[in-house]
């Protein structure tokens, strides 16, 4: 990771260092825990059925805040994030094995403003299919 | 069934306060797998200027989901709980979340709408600081899928 990312290093186009992410059986139960968020679709694979579902899938805000970190890594001050929005447009499927899920996130700066800030446009792929629609973070750089 | 959209506008009363903790924002982080030291290392987030460790960005979803949720529960607004899920969610930050914030949740209706036979409620929350300071807005779409409302 560089040191100091400044708005004058930033242009369009600026693409951020990707990430990859594994979300297993177990990171759901701890984020539940952590959240507060007991939907049983994230941790009880018959009931996950039962609602229509393929099988366990992973808290929206789970898949959100690994989206959001490729933004917080780059920036120096991950407190410096004044917007941030997602769309869930597909869920991510954790099968029950040792690899979870896999999310590939990238993101491009898609808008410089004169006030200091930009705009990240972030992307999230699970095999190979998007899975955050408008996902757009406005970040404050130096 | 269907949801009384006669309740767009509604208003909740502000919730009770919600404390942050220094290892709540640690455990928080680290379920997110995000090891940001300045969501971990309080001289670490000293060195960017705040008094105590920041919270993740998405840390807030912990004060506004429970206070979204006495929305989607009003027995008024008619939405079967057992088959929601979240479509959309967004974020404003006046600043982030610090440890030692008494976070206060005001939840309005901001919308409703039937979309091919799903619900969509649109919730605005808006979180305050225990001296009426705004840190955060969150925007969430909840979808209570119908019945007959068979997707991919």
């Amino acid at each position: 990771m560089t040191a100091s990312i400044t708005w004058a290093d930033v242009e369009v186009g600026t693409v951020l260092p990707e990430l990859t992410v594994q979300l297993r059986r177990v990171d759901l139960v701890k984020y539940a825990g952590a959240s507060g968020d007991f939907n049983p679709i994230h941790w009880n694979e018959s009931f996950a059925v039962a609602v229509g579902l393929p099988d366990i899938i992973a808290h929206g805000m789970l898949t959100m805040a690994s989206a959001g970190r490729i933004v917080t890594d780059w920036a120096v001050d991950p407190g410096a994030v004044l917007e941030y929005g997602v769309r869930f447009t597909r869920p991510v499927v954790v099968p029950n094995d040792d690899d979870g899920a896999t999310l590939q996130i990238t993101a491009v700066v898609g808008e410089k403003r004169d006030d200091g800030t930009v705009r990240v446009d972030i992307t999230a792929k699970c095999l190979d299919a998007t899975v955050l629609g408008k996902a757009q973070a406005v970040v404050r750089l130096a | 069934m269907s949801i009384n959209l006669a309740l767009i506008g509604k208003v909740y009363p502000i919730t009770s306060p919600y404390e942050v903790g220094r290892e709540k924002i640690r455990e928080f982080a680290t379920a997110i797998g995000d090891f940001n030291p300045a969501f971990h290392d309080v001289a670490a987030a000293q060195a960017l200027g705040y008094r105590d460790l920041i919270a993740p960005p998405t840390f807030a979803i912990l004060v506004t989901f429970r206070a979204a949720s006495i929305a989607m529960f009003d027995p008024e607004l008619g939405v079967d709980y057992s088959r929601v899920v979240h479509g959309e969610q967004r974020f404003t930050y006046a600043r982030p979340i610090i440890v030692g914030d008494r976070l206060a949740v005001v939840t309005t209706i901001e919308n409703l709408r039937v979309a091919a036979g799903n619900d969509m409620v649109t919730t605005r929350a808006e979180v305050f600081a225990h001296d009426g300071e705004l840190v955060v807005t969150a925007w969430s779409v909840t979808v209570a899928r119908g019945p007959a409302g068979e997707q991919s």
